[in-house]
Formats: structure tokens, C-alpha cells, sequence
């Protein structure tokens, strides 16, 4: 192993390093050059991508320290995706550190592909603080809102306790089995012993917060509102998706033979009833508390915990089908989040706030946002044809094949219930959008080319995942081993 | 062909999108005559109606083994049909809509292009995707353009529609894992062997959760509600078509592929009936509002239709969907005289209030459409309701003798709720109950608008309907039957 091999297997990585700090170089040199720092990250973002699709299908370096199969080249390509829509997100800002901002995104996403890309637990850990580190930040970034602060450092507290929980729980594992490598890790653990099952629930805790799944998920209602809108945006998708890739090796591959089950006639220890008893209080909690928000951001943080709480319902089943079927649900979901924030970015903008109130009437002022908001928000909902009806279905029967006699039902039965639940909040947004009359005449919305375009792609993309769900199927099953 | 009904449709619904005010009644009725003209031709030039034909079968989500097959038989056309009269009527009594006629069009034609799509489905999942498709229209459809308590209903209805789909899903999923082959057509699936143990507990799930929009007592508390609630054109969708799609899935889906728990339940299923057909004529005697009258009135009338689908023989089945039919012929021509033709001119539907203003001498046409509308909702021979109803209660003589008797106490009362409000409405006393000595309180007769002629359209085709099935019944059921007779549940 030549440091070129490693050089041209982490292309995509050095590629996001180098722009970040090109983008950096340029904020500092002229602080009014925001629009060529948003080209440039643009640019090295699309670099990156043509950069992943050049690596090769399958390599291994140092023992699964960077790992690349068709899933982790898949999943790379979908972070950069989802930091390039956070990019053009991110033009809205006007901040006089906009170069820094957008420094801090590259650096987050490399993190995001250090943790999507690897099989090794110290690489993991660090992908995680890397990313965690510039998402305080980015959650903080706007000084002159105490609210950002205060996401800011609610996100660093929790985060940081999350990390040294993880970190503990890793260096269980590691005396447990002498490693640090997933698949080695498979190998040497058997049955469940206290100290193994200390490990697991402390590395599944620091999980848990990344990806706001109950009880683990104050932070999540209080940094979607107040963090700037791009950084809402970037860690409710990109860093979710990531998370959940991440978090389902960890499980499938590294735990897989303390997996037990979640059934209600067949308990069995094991991580699998963890993560049910995980999902099960994120679905309840988060669906009943976002049916009492009148702030359409804080709705989608509560919301997001309970869809961090379906999300996991694939993990629980395990399996090929399970894995996939939680891939496919994550990446639906944070592209609709990033188009439903887009959206909140522009109302934002326009009206001065993100209540319910500022969204009253919207279909009057721009009725071509009011419609890719409905579709965001009836995607979310879980209504056909829409990415979300396909993903909670493939989720649902995934969760119900697996194990005998249908022993996850009792877990499908309470996500639906969550779903109905659910169905009314955010059937409640599209009321305030298409029956109600705004308050005070309010102006048109205004938007530029880039913005139109964005939101309407990400919108059809919502659609046509819903219409055509087989492509991303098939790529995520046939990429899975 | 009969698939072009829900392209067309569709296609009608998006092109409103982009088309000028002015044009989007047009374009509305021009999409649904369309989808009316197709499904009447399919209906009358089926060679075999017996067998649930494929019209196109194409991959779909190949790992899933879910498929895009679209197959019609005796009971599709049928119900085609009546969404194709449905639609055209609401459209020509939706005529004067002026707040936002292109959104108004867009969602009901969505609501009809999925109610097609429901029918014609071959593949469970497809069935789900229309069936699901429908209910946000339904919100906004009453939302924005409903009256009284519009936002409740609207909120009500939907949530209840969701309800009952998320509670189907649950055995829709259960089916799917357990059907072994990774498959959802439902062929396939109605040849597949369920345990009998596996049936009992995944039919009384399925069958419910699509028997809350066929309104089963005591699931029904929506109906009401939101008929009430809802805008002319959107009651008359509401219990002409979306009623039906319920009924449609409990038969389709449930029954035909879950024979055995069918005959564990199909007592419970037809007792639920019995007390819907009772319960709802009890209550519909007591309401002052006319449309209340008419949605209880709906419940009543589906209540048939459940007891039809619990006989489990030919003839009670075969009459069920001849009331779905008839049913939703009646219910929408009774809510568009009410919605359309009294309550826009008068706005009022309090009975006592109308019984005072002479309607019957002010708008002889309105009076002539709910007398017919009437007689044949209380099942006077000569109108398809009689046709349906006696034929479900002789398909019930042979299951449930005790089940005929309370049906035969319950008819009087329909009769009964029927005539009053039949009275009230149109053949007060003329007394003005206001006061004043003017014919009524409202400045006399010029106050109102002359029925216009789209509304005599919309009346004259849902009357023709009606009369035509209820003189020659033979029409409908010698396509249903065959279909009927061709299904898994029916006890020898």
C-alpha cells in the first residue's frame, strides 16, 4: 500500500478538504465574496461526486479504515447531494463570514464520508466529532439571534455527552475483543454478557442523539428552530443519513450476532430490543409533542424524532431487507426535510418568522411554493404517491417479514398509529398554507432562478421516488453484502 | 380501454393546473364526460363480465413483486359507471363555483381519477396507492369550499378516512409477508391458501379498516359530519363515490381473499349492519338540518349494503353492489337538491325555516327532483332502490330470517325520515314562520334565481339513472351477478 493507492481511494475526501479551505482562503481575502465562495464549494462538491463515481467498486485500506463498496460510494454521493442543495440553502444567509460557513459545511461533510465510508470504529469516532464539531458551529453561527446560540449550545452539550458515551462503549468493545475493526468485532463476540451489553447501549446512545431518537432528542426541537436555516437543514438530512448508515454497520455487521429480538412473543437480549424500545418512545413522543407546536420548524424537529423512530424499525428487523428498507426511508426523508426547510428559508425571508401565522396564506402570495410544500409535507405524512408512503410501506413489511408470526407487529401497529397522528400536524400546515387568509396583505414571494429550480427538483425527486421507488431499491439492495 | 378513464382523468386534473379561470369548468367537464362516456361503453360492450380481465399488466417495483395490472370484471364496470355519472353530475352542479374553480376542479377530479383507479386495481397495492390517493382532495375539497363547521368535518372525515387505511395497511402488510410468493395481485393472492387461524385475526383488521369509509356503525360518525360540511359537489362524491370505495375494498380485498375468516365474522359484519340501517333512520328522524337528514340517510342506505356483503350468497352480494350503485345514484341527486338547489338560494337547510318559504311552488323543478329522489331512497318500486334493497333482503331471507324482520321495521322509518323531510322542505304549510305576511321572509318569489340548466342536466341524468335500473334492474345485475358468482367466499 503506496500512499498513491491511498491518495486516489480518498480522492473525494482530499477534494472536500482542499475546497474547504480554498473557500476559507477566498472568505478571508475579500468578505464580500460570498457568491464566489458558493460557487466554489459548489464546484468542489460536484468534483467530489465525479470524484466518488471514479473509485473503484470494491477496496479495503488498513483493515476497513476506509472501506469502499457500491454502498458506501452510493451513500457518499447522496451527503454531497444533500450539501449541495445546503449550499444554495445557504446563499440566503448574507453573513459577512460567509466563507467560513460554508468551510465549516465541506468539513462537516467530509466527516459525514469518513463515517459512511468506514468499517473501523476509531475512524468512525472520529468521522463523528469531526462532523459534530462543525455542526455546533454551524448551529451557533448567527450571532446576532440569542435563539442560534442557544441551538448552538444545547447541540454541543448533548453532543458531546453523546460522543464520550460512544467513546466509552467503544473502548469496551475494544477490551472485549482486542479491535477496533467491525467485521473482526463479529467475530469475537458471542453470547450477551453484562459487559458486552454495557458496550452496546453506551456506543447505541451516541447514535441515538446523532440521530434524535428518543429519549436522547432535546436537542433536536430547540437547534431546528433556532440554528440557521441551512444548518437545520444540513443536520436534519445529511448528518441523519449518515448516522443511520453508520449506525446500521455498526449493528448489522460489528453487533450482528448479539442482535436478539424485538418480538412480543420471542424476547430476546440483544441490541434489537434496544433499538425497538429506542423507536417505539421517539414514535410516541415525537408525534404526540409536534401535535402541540405552532412553529412549523419546531414541528418538523418533534417530527423528526418520530421519523428517526420508523427509521429505526428497519434496523430492528435487520437483515438485508431491513437494512435497505431504513436506507431507503432515510435518504427519502432528508431530501424531502431539505426541501420543506428550503421552503421554511423563503417564508422566513419574506415574512420575518416561521410560525404558523407567517405561513398563513402562502398559497395566495406563491402558489407554486404552496404546492412543493404540500408535497413535502404529504410526503412526510406518508401519503402515495409520495417517497414517504413507498418508504414507511417497504419499512413496514420489511419489519413484519422479519422473525416469525409476525413479531414486530405490535411495533408496525404503534408506527401507524404514530402516522395518524402525524397525518393531522401536518395536515394542519397545509390548512394554515391553503385555507386560511394572511393576517395582514402580505406581498408576493419573490424567488431567484436558483432557488425555484432547487426546491421544484427536490420536489419531483420526493414524487418520483414515490412513483418510480424500484431504481434506489434495487441499487441499495444490490449494493448491500 | 376502460384504463383511459383514470389517465384521462389525471390528465384533466394537471392540464387544470395550467388553463385559465374561465376555462376550468370546461375543462373539468369535458374530463369527466370523457371518463363517463368511456366507462359507459366499456360497461355495455364487455364480452364477459364474469372473469376479472386484465386491461394492462406492467412490471411496477420489480424487487417488491408489486405490478401496475389494471383488470376489470362485472362489478369494476359497475362501479365505473356510477363514478362516471357521479362526476359528471358534480361537476354540472358545481357549475357556479367561482372562488378558485381551477384548485376546486383539480381536487375533485383527483378524487375521481383515484375512486377509478380503486376499481380497476388488480394489484393490492396499486388498490392502496388510489385508495389513499383520495383522501387529501376530500380535505381541501371541504376546507376551502365547504359551509357549516367546515374545518371540523373536513379534519373529522380525513383523519377517519386515514384511520380506516392505516388499519387496513396493517393487514394489507400482514397478507403480503404471509402470501408467500412476494406478491400482491389479487388473483393470485384470492388462489392462495391462508391458514384458518391466519384469516381470522387479518379479516375483521382488513375489513374494517375499509369499512370505516363505507360508513359501518359505529365507524360512521364521519358520514354525517362531513356531508354536511362539505361543498354540493363534494357530498355528492363523498356518498357516491368514496362510500363505495369502503364497500368496494371490504368485498375486493377482504372477503374475496380471506374467505374463512369471512364466514367467522360474516354475522358480526351483518348484526353491525342491521343496527346501521335502524340507528341511522332513528336519528335521521330527528335532525332539523335537511342535509343531516340526507347524510344519516346515507349510513342507512350502506348499512344495506353491508348486510348484502354478510348474506355470502349470490344474491344478497350481487344486491349489495347493485345498492352501491343505486345508492350512489340517489344519495347524489337528494344532496345536490339540497346543497345546490335550496341551500344556495335559501341559505338555509333548517327544515322548520324552509317548511315556511313554499319551495314547492318557488322551484317546482327542485320540488319534482326530490320527490323522485325520494321515492326511490325509500325503495318505491320502479326506482333502482327497490331493485337493490329487495334484492339484498331476499339473498338475506336465506341467512338471516331475524336480520329481515328489524331491516323491514328499519325501512318504515326511512320512509318515515324521508317523508318529513320531504314534507317540510317542500310542502309546508306556508305559513312563515318568521312572521310578516309576505309569502316568505326572504322578499318573495323574485328573491330566487331560476334553476339553471346545468342543473337540470345534472338532475335529468342522475333521474334517467335511477329510473332506468329501477325498471330494468336486469341491466346492472346481469353484469354483476356473473362477477359475483365467480368469487371464493359464496357459501353453496
Amino acid at each position: 500500500m503506496n500512499y498513491l493507492d491511498l491518495l486516489r481511494l480518498a480522492a473525494p475526501e482530499a477534494t472536500l478538504v482542499l475546497t474547504a479551505l480554498v473557500v476559507l482562503a477566498l472568505g478571508l481575502v475579500n468578505a464580500r465574496a460570498s457568491g464566489i465562495c458558493s460557487a466554489v464549494a459548489a464546484a468542489g462538491l460536484l468534483f467530489a461526486s465525479s470524484a466518488v463515481l471514479m473509485l473503484p467498486l470494491q477496496a479495503t485500506l488498513f483493515n476497513g479504515m476506509l472501506v469502499i463498496t457500491p454502498l458506501t460510494s452510493l451513500f457518499k454521493i447522496i451527503c454531497l447531494a444533500l450539501a449541495f442543495f445546503t449550499v444554495i440553502l445557504a446563499r440566503s444567509l448574507r453573513s459577512r463570514h460567509h466563507g467560513e460557513y460554508l468551510a465549516l459545511l465541506l468539513l462537516a461533510t467530509v466527516g459525514l464520508m469518513l463515517l459512511v465510508g468506514s468499517e473501523e470504529l476509531l475512524v468512525i469516532f472520529i468521522g463523528l466529532e469531526l462532523t459534530g464539531l462543525s455542526l455546533y458551529i454551524m448551529a451557533a453561527f448567527d450571532k446576532t439571534d440569542i435563539r442560534s446560540a442557544e441551538a448552538g449550545l444545547k447541540y454541543f452539550l448533548f453532543g458531546s455527552t453523546a460522543s464520550a458515551f460512544t467513546l466509552f462503549g467503544i473502548s469496551l468493545i475494544y477490551g472485549m475483543t482486542g479491535t477496533t475493526s467491525l467485521a473482526v468485532v463479529a467475530t469475537k463476540i458471542g453470547t450477551m454478557t453484562p459487559l458486552l451489553s454495557a458496550g452496546i447501549i453506551m456506543t447505541l446512545i451516541g447514535f441515538a442523539f446523532k440521530v434524535a431518537a428518543a429519549p436522547f432528542h432535546l436537542w433536536a426541537p430547540d437547534t431546528y428552530q433556532g440554528a440557521p436555516v441551512p444548518s437545520a437543514a444540513f443536520i436534519s438530512s445529511a448528518s441523519k443519513v449518515a448516522s443511520f448508515v453508520v449506525l446500521g454497520k455498526i449493528v448489522l455487521v460489528g453487533f450482528g450476532p448479539a442482535q436478539g429480538a424485538a418480538g412480543w412473543h420471542a424476547l430476546v437480549a440483544g441490541w434489537a430490543p434496544l433499538l425497538a424500545v429506542l423507536s417505539a418512545l421517539s414514535i410516541l413522543i415525537g408525534n404526540l409533542v409536534a401535535l402541540a407546536q405552532s412553529n412549523v420548524r419546531r414541528l418538523l424537529g418533534y417530527s423528526a424524532v418520530a421519523h428517526a423512530g420508523y427509521t429505526l424499525l428497519g434496523l430492528v428487523a435487520g437483515g438485508r431487507d431491513g437494512f435497505s428498507a431504513t436506507l431507503f426511508y432515510t435518504t427519502v426523508y432528508a431530501f424531502t426535510l431539505v426541501g420543506a426547510f428550503a421552503v421554511v428559508a423563503v417564508v422566513r425571508r419574506e415574512t420575518g418568522g416561521d410560525d404558523f401565522a407567517h405561513f398563513a396564506g402562502l398559497r395566495a402570495r406563491s402558489p407554486w411554493l404552496a404546492g412543493c410544500m404540500a408535497v413535502f409535507m404529504l410526503s412526510l405524512a406518508g401519503i402515495p404517491p409520495l417517497g414517504g408512503f413507498f418508504g414507511k410501506f417497504y419499512l413496514f413489511s420489511a419489519a413484519l417479514r422479519a422473525g416469525n408470526n409476525q413479531g414486530l407487529l405490535w411495533l408496525v401497529a404503534l408506527a401507524l398509529f404514530g402516522s395518524l397522528i402525524s397525518f393531522y400536524y401536518y395536515l394542519m400546515v397545509l390548512k394554515v398554507i391553503f385555507v386560511d387568509d394572511p393576517q395582514a396583505p402580505a406581498p408576493v414571494v419573490r424567488l431567484d432562478f436558483l432557488q425555484r429550480a432547487s426546491i421544484a427538483f427536490l420536489a419531483l425527486l420526493v414524487l418520483f421516488l414515490g412513483v418510480f421507488p424500484g431504481g434506489l431499491v434495487w441499487k441499495i439492495t444490490s449494493s448491500l453484502p | 380501454m376502460i384504463a383511459w378513464t383514470i389517465y384521462v382523468t389525471f390528465g384533466g386534473a394537471i392540464l387544470l393546473l395550467f388553463l385559465p379561470h374561465v376555462l376550468a369548468r370546461w375543462m373539468a367537464l369535458l374530463a369527466s364526460l370523457t371518463g363517463f362516456a368511456i366507462s359507459l361503453n366499456a360497461f355495455f360492450n364487455a364480452g364477459d363480465s364474469a372473469s376479472f380481465k386484465t386491461i394492462v399488466q406492467l412490471p411496477w417495483i420489480r424487487g417488491l413483486g408489486f405490478e401496475y395490472h389494471l383488470a376489470a370484471d362485472g362489478i369494476s364496470l359497475t362501479m365505473c359507471l356510477v363514478t362516471g355519472l357521479t362526476a359528471v353530475s358534480a361537476v354540472l352542479f358545481s357549475w357556479d363555483v367561482e372562488e378558485r374553480p381551477n384548485e376546486f376542479f383539480f381536487w375533485l377530479l383527483l378524487v375521481v381519477g383515484g375512486s377509478y383507479g380503486v376499481f380497476l386495481s388488480a394489484d393490492l397495492f396499486l388498490l392502496f396507492v388510489f385508495y389513499e390517493l383520495v383522501i387529501v382532495p376530500k380535505y381541501f375539497l371541504i376546507a376551502i369550499w365547504g359551509s357549516t363547521n367546515k374545518e371540523y368535518g373536513a379534519m373529522k372525515l380525513t383523519l377517519y378516512s386515514f384511520f380506516g387505511g392505516a388499519v387496513a395497511l396493517i393487514g394489507i402488510l400482514a397478507i403480503y409477508v404471509t402470501g408467500g410468493s412476494g406478491t400482491l395481485d389479487l388473483q393470485q393472492l384470492a388462489q392462495f391458501q391462508f391458514t384458518p387461524q391466519f384469516q381470522t385475526w387479518v379479516f375483521p383488521i382488513v375489513f374494517l379498516g375499509f369499512a370505516v369509509l363505507a360508513g359501518i356503525w359505529p365507524l360512521h360518525t364521519w358520514a354525517p359530519t362531513g356531508h354536511v360540511a362539505a361543498p354540493t359537489a363534494g357530498s355528492m362524491l363523498l356518498a357516491g363515490i368514496v362510500m363505495k370505495l369502503g364497500a368496494y375494498g371490504a368485498l375486493r380485498v377482504a372477503m374475496n381473499i380471506l374467505p374463512l375468516g369471512f364466514q367467522v365474522w360474516s354475522k358480526w359484519i351483518a348484526v353491525l349492519g342491521v343496527i346501521g340501517i335502524v340507528y341511522a333512520a332513528g336519528v335521521a328522524l330527528r335532525q332539523r338540518d335537511l342535509k343531516f337528514v340526507i347524510g344519516y340517510s346515507s349510513v342507512s342506505h350502506m348499512g344495506f349494503v353491508l348486510l348484502g356483503l354478510a348474506t355470502a350468497n349470490a344474491l344478497g352480494v350481487g344486491g349489495a353492489v347493485l345498492q352501491m350503485f343505486s345508492h350512489g345514484v340517489i344519495a347524489a341527486l337528494l344532496f345536490a337538491v339540497a346543497g345546490r338547489m335550496i341551500y344556495r338560494r335559501t341559505q338555509t337547510r333548517d327544515l322548520d325555516t324552509l317548511s315556511g318559504m313554499n319551495l314547492g311552488r318557488l322551484l317546482p323543478f327542485a320540488a319534482f327532483s326530490f320527490v323522485i329522489a325520494s321515492a326511490a331512497s325509500m325503495g318505491i318500486p320502479g326506482f333502482s332502490g327497490f331493485a337493490a334493497e329487495i334484492t339484498i333482503l331476499l339473498g338475506a331471507w336465506k341467512a338471516y330470517p331475524l336480520a329481515v324482520l328489524i331491516t323491514g321495521a328499519g325501512m318504515v322509518l326511512v320512509a318515515a325520515f324521508t317523508l318529513r323531510a320531504l314534507k317540510k322542505t317542500f310542502f309546508g304549510d306556508g305559513a312563515n314562520p318568521i312572521g310578516g305576511s309576505a309569502p316568505n321572509a326572504f322578499g318573495g318569489d323574485a328573491s330566487f334565481t331560476p334553476i339553471s340548466a346545468a342543473e337540470k342536466w345534472g338532475a335529468g341524468l342522475l333521474m334517467f339513472a335511477t329510473l332506468a335500473v329501477g325498471l330494468y334492474p336486469r341491466m346492472l345485475l346481469d353484469r354483476i351477478l356473473p362477477a359475483v358468482e365467480a368469487m371464493h367466499f359464496l357459501k353453496p
